[in-house]
């Protein structure tokens, strides 16, 4: 037997208040990416067909570090708040919801510190 | 909570077939979903052959007739039959649609009948919608307002504000997009659906309501408006040709405008 009525069930809680940072900050890094991925492709391109020494220089312009680096915060930053709508989206148990998107975010601060640090390291000791 | 398969007491089993009477020429073929709560069986595809010489032409036609001459037993919920009431909601051949301004003819071949999908069904072609409502009164469909009524008229609006209304009024809650969209599936119990979405915004753009700030908060939510993905199920299935999609859109947009604007 049901004692709640369906208002005080749909109520629940109340809003959060949030929400809107995360839908909106998705699509600032979705735009960003577009044309961080175009330059990604030239970078990868390179890396791949020229000696290390080459992309490493190219690497040390200023504004082809800017990039490097705008892209790794803006693709983890992206992809840890779209992983964290996918899980919210098909996992309801409180509790392994709690987990999985602790997880995500977790994993993906820890891959973005290593790229991060890769780039520093790679730019600053050759 | 995502579910993939069926529960065991929900899988469909063959039903029974209902022929046409001998000498009928002009048949059409008729599957409609059967499940009886008295019975404790499992719900069933009943196959009915209807003559199309002495049946309306909507598809809310086949099945009156199905209920007068063939079968009393059948259950659903039908009105106005005009597409005004939203009551004769079900799925015909895989999307949502109102039986009643549906033709059979636009159809090709056999004709599935199923209630709304992911919804718990009372008996045969009828949903509950206890749940949709009880989301719908959450939003406070009413005006609110502070200043009080002019003494000797009504709350006038500018002919553009009225126009705001336009393709938001003509909704009759008959829940063909919320069912349909796979975010309510998985999240209907905090994820508010397109149908109660755009009635939310239809109160947000009215200018004589005096709430607005209010409403935006209640809606901020990550589920109770996030869950939306612009899927578009809802745009692409409502019987009243109206765009849920769009006003929750917009909504997200009043919102970003008040955070940022």
């Amino acid at each position: 037997m049901e004692y709640r009525s369906p208002l005080a069930n749909v109520k629940g809680l109340g809003s959060a208040k949030t929400g809107t940072s995360h839908w909106w900050m998705q699509r600032v890094t979705a735009v960003a990416l577009i044309p961080l991925s175009y330059w990604l492709i030239i970078f990868l391109h390179l890396s791949l067909n020229a000696p290390f020494e080459e992309t490493l220089t190219w690497l040390e312009a200023p504004l082809n570090t800017v990039c490097i680096i705008a892209w790794i915060l803006a693709v983890f930053y992206h992809a840890a708040m779209g992983l964290q709508v996918v899980i919210e989206d098909y996992v309801a148990a409180e509790g392994k919801k709690i987990i999985a998107v602790w997880t995500v975010n977790l994993s993906f601060l820890m891959l973005a510190l290593a790229a991060l640090i890769a780039v520093f390291r790679t730019l600053l000791i050759g | 909570m995502a579910e993939f398969t069926l529960p065991k007491n929900s899988v469909l089993t063959e039903g029974k077939t209902f022929k046409a009477p001998a000498g009928t020429t002009n048949i059409r073929r008729f599957e409609v979903y059967r499940w009886d709560p008295d019975s404790g069986e499992n719900p069933r595809v009943d196959n009915y052959e209807l003559d199309m010489d002495s049946c309306g032409p909507m598809v809310l036609d086949a099945i009156l007739k199905i209920k007068n001459e063939i079968d009393s037993t059948l259950t659903f919920r039908r009105s106005c039959r005009e597409g005004v009431c939203g009551s004769c909601a079900m799925t015909v051949n895989g999307k949502n649609t109102l039986a009643c301004t549906k033709a059979i003819d636009y159809y090709p071949d056999t004709i599935k009948i199923f209630p709304l999908p992911h919804m718990s069904v009372i008996k045969d072609l009828v949903p509950d919608m206890t749940h949709f409502y009880a989301q719908y009164a959450s939003i406070k469909p009413w005006i609110e307002t502070q200043t009080p009524a002019p003494a000797d008229t009504e709350r006038l609006q500018s002919k553009d504000d009225r126009e705001k209304l336009d393709g938001l009024y003509e909704c009759v809650m008959c829940a063909c997009c919320s069912t349909s969209c796979p975010s309510y599936w998985w999240n209907s119990e905090r994820y508010l659906g397109p149908a109660v979405l755009l009635q939310a915004y239809r109160w947000l753009v009215d200018s004589r309501d005096e709430n607005t700030g209010a409403r935006l908060d209640e809606l901020e939510d990550p589920f109770k408006l996030y869950r939306c993905h612009t899927i578009m199920n809802c745009t692409d299935t409502c019987p009243k040709g109206l765009n849920p999609a769009k006003a929750i859109a917009e909504t997200k947009k009043l919102l970003v405008q008040r955070k940022l604007g």
